[in-house]
């Protein structure tokens, strides 16, 4: 059977996703028109997927630098010193565009990607954890792509063998066409066994190593940069499968060569495939490569080299070898049954060549095709301002209101989703999900813990970008105080809409600029991470519908003795105690949206210096053991953060009368920032030592019983509140 | 006491198990790769958790045929004794090792979660840490872990006392019918059994995961205690 024969032209390049300039400057670099296998290296390389040619202008404004940062972004993951010749790598990715067409295959795929980018560095991956966003829970669709998604993640992790620890869930109208899947990985190394991506020595040979080569996922890539239409569920066949077997195979090779001196330069094979690899190492090496795709390991029958540079094939990586140690990474390759093929050498061209069937299908000088990406200073425009908060006609009790958020869908307990993750495998689990604010695993062989977060307020980010980007980092930079580990860095994944309108651009902006200076407030640099744009779907109106900003924040920080760590769960008998100042902040609540069912006013306001200062006497109290338990206030506000305290421990809790001069619900449910619950056994001086650095801290009450009783002397059983926040995943998921 | 830890590919629990047998009995197993056609000199082999062969065609299946598994048959004949934790029950039972099956969970899900289980009888090898009717908390995660058998398999089974652990409740109540105590569906909430011999045993949860206080529970420990005892002479 013969194909269609493409014609090269200015047409064919915008079906590939490049702009008539884009173009223009393909015709300029090449001195001539370009091959079809040179069209698609073109066009994948600079697709908003792999070049941030619209965000990364301002992504450089981002810090990544701090005297623990070993490799921020630019390598395959951010590399941080845990102490101990030890280093954390770590990334969190999108799968965003290929979950919504195909929710299993998408979400597994989206962890077994984030895993290689780990693992190619030389580190055991360790921990996973996942920020997902799905449609409101009355749209049809998103039963079906909750199921497919945490099946995927869970089908995935789970056979590879790598805890999901944590992770976060929010649900929301603006996802309904357009979920987000991000997908975060943790691994170890040492310090001194770090492998990068930059090729080096000519003649050196290029290694293929994995699963061999199909036509999945031919033009992932240029997928992941542009809207979607309603006939996005045709784009099911760009979706790659997944094979965590394999997966787990590769990585127990891939380390198994790591232990000895054969690697000179590894990278996975991951969006756009050989070519991405072939192009970036090379690239970063300032050396040329040269592939022959006749020796490239294939599952289907005469591919086309244009088929090969683009297909997305899971679990394959591209090597440079020492030549002499060839032999011996065949062996380890032989014995954990994959592919192994050298499939070309280095050059002193600087060109890459892709040859095949005696033909020279590509021959592209790389240096350009770098440099000369696209680079975008998009046109912003102010997003509205949010309608202002409004009269609070509010006829529902505080315990009724308390009820029914601990059952709404960004509250309710997440169990359903997390007993399907295996969050124990490893023996390294010190806190599960929902045990901590951020999860805590030890370091095997040693008394490290690491603790873990993902953290992301949408509604904020739709109200002020600004604020919610700042928010994010906070919030994580919180969660992980609240176990008493010490913060150290940051991966972004940016999800936003269409770059090319002006108020989807300035929402970027001002959330890198919140993120930036929140960033900077804390010594929390951004150490790696992933943009995701384009997430816009056409509704049954033929209305573009653009997801709520989301700039997910995937955060890691460090403890030298693990044993120091505390959980959120209360036990009897100690007094509680709330850190930080509230104003009672009701703009964008959870109460807002779900009692008065309003999503008006401005987001809590972010106060850096408070963050920063409250956060830092947290820290040394739990160290000092005066702090036992401890839970920072988010959504939901005070009361939800007590109850959840409650149902964790199974432990009830009396509270005092609230602060006068605000109104109760703003008191109960406000969602002001930099504030912590606290359990401690001597309140007394707790409060003085948070007295003596001008840090508010209030004695609100005691622990105990199996109920929460209220000032007003009304008690809600912990049964019933668990019952509660159970009800919303059995009820959407039909359990 | 020599213990051996075989790995096929895809096993993945195998490093949870040598941390298991080092903190409570501080011996270092070996690790056995699978294509391995001998086994060194040893006490016990344990077979660990993990998705042999990607689970693919049946959960065991695969790794029921690996060349090692004649060296493990000729083993158990020569009065070895041989423990197979979740991926290692159903390789067990794929092998014709134990009686009976592992099916999907009931739920048609995985589950990650910690259950119960009560000691049927500890005069084995594996249960002599506890007392009889014993409750231990410890971890579950499987996707197959329901366990099945014919009439005739499952009254041999009870009427000989190889059933030895069974899901429960955290007070010890067996109530097969009730998914909070019995997860995944098993029948006769049936967690572990034992051949005739005493000596092979198989159980889906994982006590290798409880055994530091640290990730939440030493609950597990007597296995490890009871298995030391056993084998040190």
């Amino acid at each position: 059977m013969s194909k269609p024969q493409l014609i090269v032209n200015e047409e064919l390049g915008k079906e590939f996703g490049l702009s008539k300039d884009e173009y223009a400057k393909v015709l300029t670099i090449m001195g001539r028109t370009p091959s079809l296998t040179e069209l698609g290296i073109f066009s994948v390389m600079w697709s908003e997927h792999c070049s941030y040619k619209s965000s990364r202008a301002w992504l450089r404004n981002l810090p990544t630098k701090a005297p623990w940062v070993i490799h921020g972004p630019g390598e395959n993951a951010g590399v941080v010193d845990i102490g101990q010749g030890l280093a954390a790598i770590f990334k969190m990715e999108s799968h965003n565009h290929p979950s919504f067409i195909e929710p299993y295959q998408g979400a597994a795929t989206g962890v077994g990607g984030i895993l290689r980018d780990v693992f190619t560095m030389g580190a055991r991956p360790v921990a996973n954890l996942n920020a997902l966003r799905f449609g409101s829970p009355d749209h049809p669709a998103t039963r079906h792509i909750v199921d497919g998604v945490v099946r995927g993640i869970g089908g995935y992790g789970n056979c590879v063998g790598v805890p999901t620890v944590g992770g976060e869930v929010n649900f929301h109208e603006s996802y309904n066409g357009n979920p987000l899947v991000n997908a975060m990985n943790v691994g170890v190394a040492r310090q001194d066994r770090i492998f990068l991506s930059a090729a080096a020595g000519i003649g050196n040979p290029v290694i293929y190593v994995g699963s061999k080569t199909g036509r999945d996922g031919i033009h992932g890539a240029t997928m992941a940069s542009a809207e979607f239409d309603e006939d996005a569920a045709s784009k099911r066949p760009t979706v790659q499968v997944g094979d965590p077997f394999v997966e787990k195979l590769l990585i127990e090779a891939c380390l198994e060569l790591m232990a000895t001196d054969a690697i000179v330069a590894i990278q996975d094979m991951g969006a756009a495939g050989l070519t991405s690899s072939a192009v970036e190492m090379a690239g970063k090496g300032g050396v040329g490569i040269e592939l022959n795709l006749d020796h490239v390991p294939q599952r289907e029958e005469q591919m086309t080299a244009y088929e090969m540079m683009l297909s997305e094939s899971q679990e394959r990586m591209l090597m440079v070898l020492r030549p002499d140690r060839t032999e011996l990474a065949k062996e380890i390759f032989e014995k954990w049954e994959l592919d192994f093929a050298i499939i070309g050498h280095l050059t002193d061209t600087g060109h890459i060549v892709i040859k095949h069937h005696d033909k020279t299908e590509a021959d592209i000088p790389l240096e350009p095709l770098a440099d000369e990406a696209p680079l975008y200073h998009r046109p912003t425009a102010p997003s509205p301002k949010p309608e202002p908060l409004g009269a609070l006609d509010v006829n529902v009790s505080i315990e009724q209101s308390l009820i029914k958020l601990l059952g709404c869908a960004d509250l309710a307990s997440r169990s359903w989703i997390w007993d399907q993750y295996d969050s124990t495998i490893g023996g390294q689990t010190v806190y599960r999900p929902g045990q901590a604010d951020a999860a805590i695993i030890r370091v095997d062989g040693t008394q490290i813990g690491l603790a873990l977060t993902t953290d992301c307020t949408p509604r904020y980010c739709a109200a002020d970008a600004y604020q919610g980007g700042a928010q994010a980092v906070a919030e994580a930079w919180r969660n992980i105080t609240a176990t008493g580990a010490k913060p150290l860095a940051v991966t972004d994944n940016l999800n936003f809409g269409n770059p090319e309108k002006p108020e989807v651009m300035g929402q970027i902006v001002a959330a890198i600029e919140g993120m930036k200076d929140a960033c900077n407030a804390l010594d929390f640099p951004v150490v790696s991470g992933n943009v995701s744009l384009y997430n816009e779907t056409r509704d049954a109106n033929g209305e573009n519908v653009s997801v709520l900003p989301t700039p997910a924040i995937g955060a890691l920080g460090v403890i030298d003795d693990v044993s120091k760590t505390i959980g959120n769960a209360f036990k009897a008998d100690y007094d509680i105690v709330l850190i930080g100042a509230t104003k009672g902040e009701l703009g964008q609540t959870l109460w807002l949206r779900e009692i008065l069912g309003k999503e008006t006013g401005n987001p809590p306001q972010i106060d850096l210096q408070a963050e920063r200062r409250n956060g830092d006497f947290v820290r040394e109290n739990i160290a000092n053991g005066l702090i036992e338990a401890c839970h920072d206030l988010s959504d939901g506000g005070l009361l939800v953060a007590a109850a959840e305290m409650a149902m964790a421990g199974n432990v009830g809790c009396t509270l005092d009368v609230p602060e006068s001069g605000i109104r109760p619900e703003a008191y109960w449910f406000g969602e002001d920032q930099a504030r912590y619950l606290v359990m401690t056994a001597d309140k007394d001086a707790l409060i003085k030592a948070a007295k003596a650095q001008n840090i508010p801290a209030r004695d609100i009450g005691c622990t105990g019983g199996d109920s929460l009783v209220m000032p007003s002397g009304t008690i809600t059983t912990i049964a019933r509140m668990k019952t509660a926040s159970k009800s919303f995943f059995e009820k959407l998921m039909k359990v | 006491m020599k213990i051996g830890i075989v790995v096929f590919p895809g096993t993945n629990r195998e490093r949870d198990m040598v941390i298991a047998f080092e903190r409570v009995t501080g011996v270092t197993p070996t690790i056995i790769w699978h294509r391995e056609t001998a086994l060194p000199q040893l006490d016990m082999v344990v077979l660990p958790g993990g998705f042999s062969y990607g689970d693919y065609l049946r959960c065991g299946a695969m790794a029921a045929h690996s060349p090692i598994m004649h060296e493990i048959r000729a083993f158990a004949e020569k009065g070895g004794y041989i423990m197979g934790v979740c991926n290692g029950f159903q390789i067990l039972t794929e092998s014709g090792l134990l009686p009976g099956a592992l099916l999907p969970n009931a739920s048609l899900r995985f589950l990650s979660r910690d259950c119960h289980l009560r000691i049927e009888r500890n005069d084995t090898a594996y249960t002599r840490g506890w007392k009889q009717g014993d409750v231990f908390r410890t971890a579950t995660a499987h996707g197959d872990g329901n366990y099945f058998c014919d009439a005739e398999n499952l009254k041999r089974l009870e009427g000989e006392g190889q059933v030895v652990f069974r899901y429960s409740s955290p007070e010890g109540e067996i109530n097969p019918l009730n998914p909070e105590y019995n997860p995944n569906g098993s029948i006769n909430a049936i967690a572990g059994i034992i051949d005739k011999t005493g000596r092979i045993c198989g159980m889906m949860p994982h006590p290798e995961d409880m055994v530091d206080p640290l990730m939440g529970s030493e609950d597990g420990k007597p296995l490890f205690q009871g298995i030391m005892e056993t084998l040190t002479r």
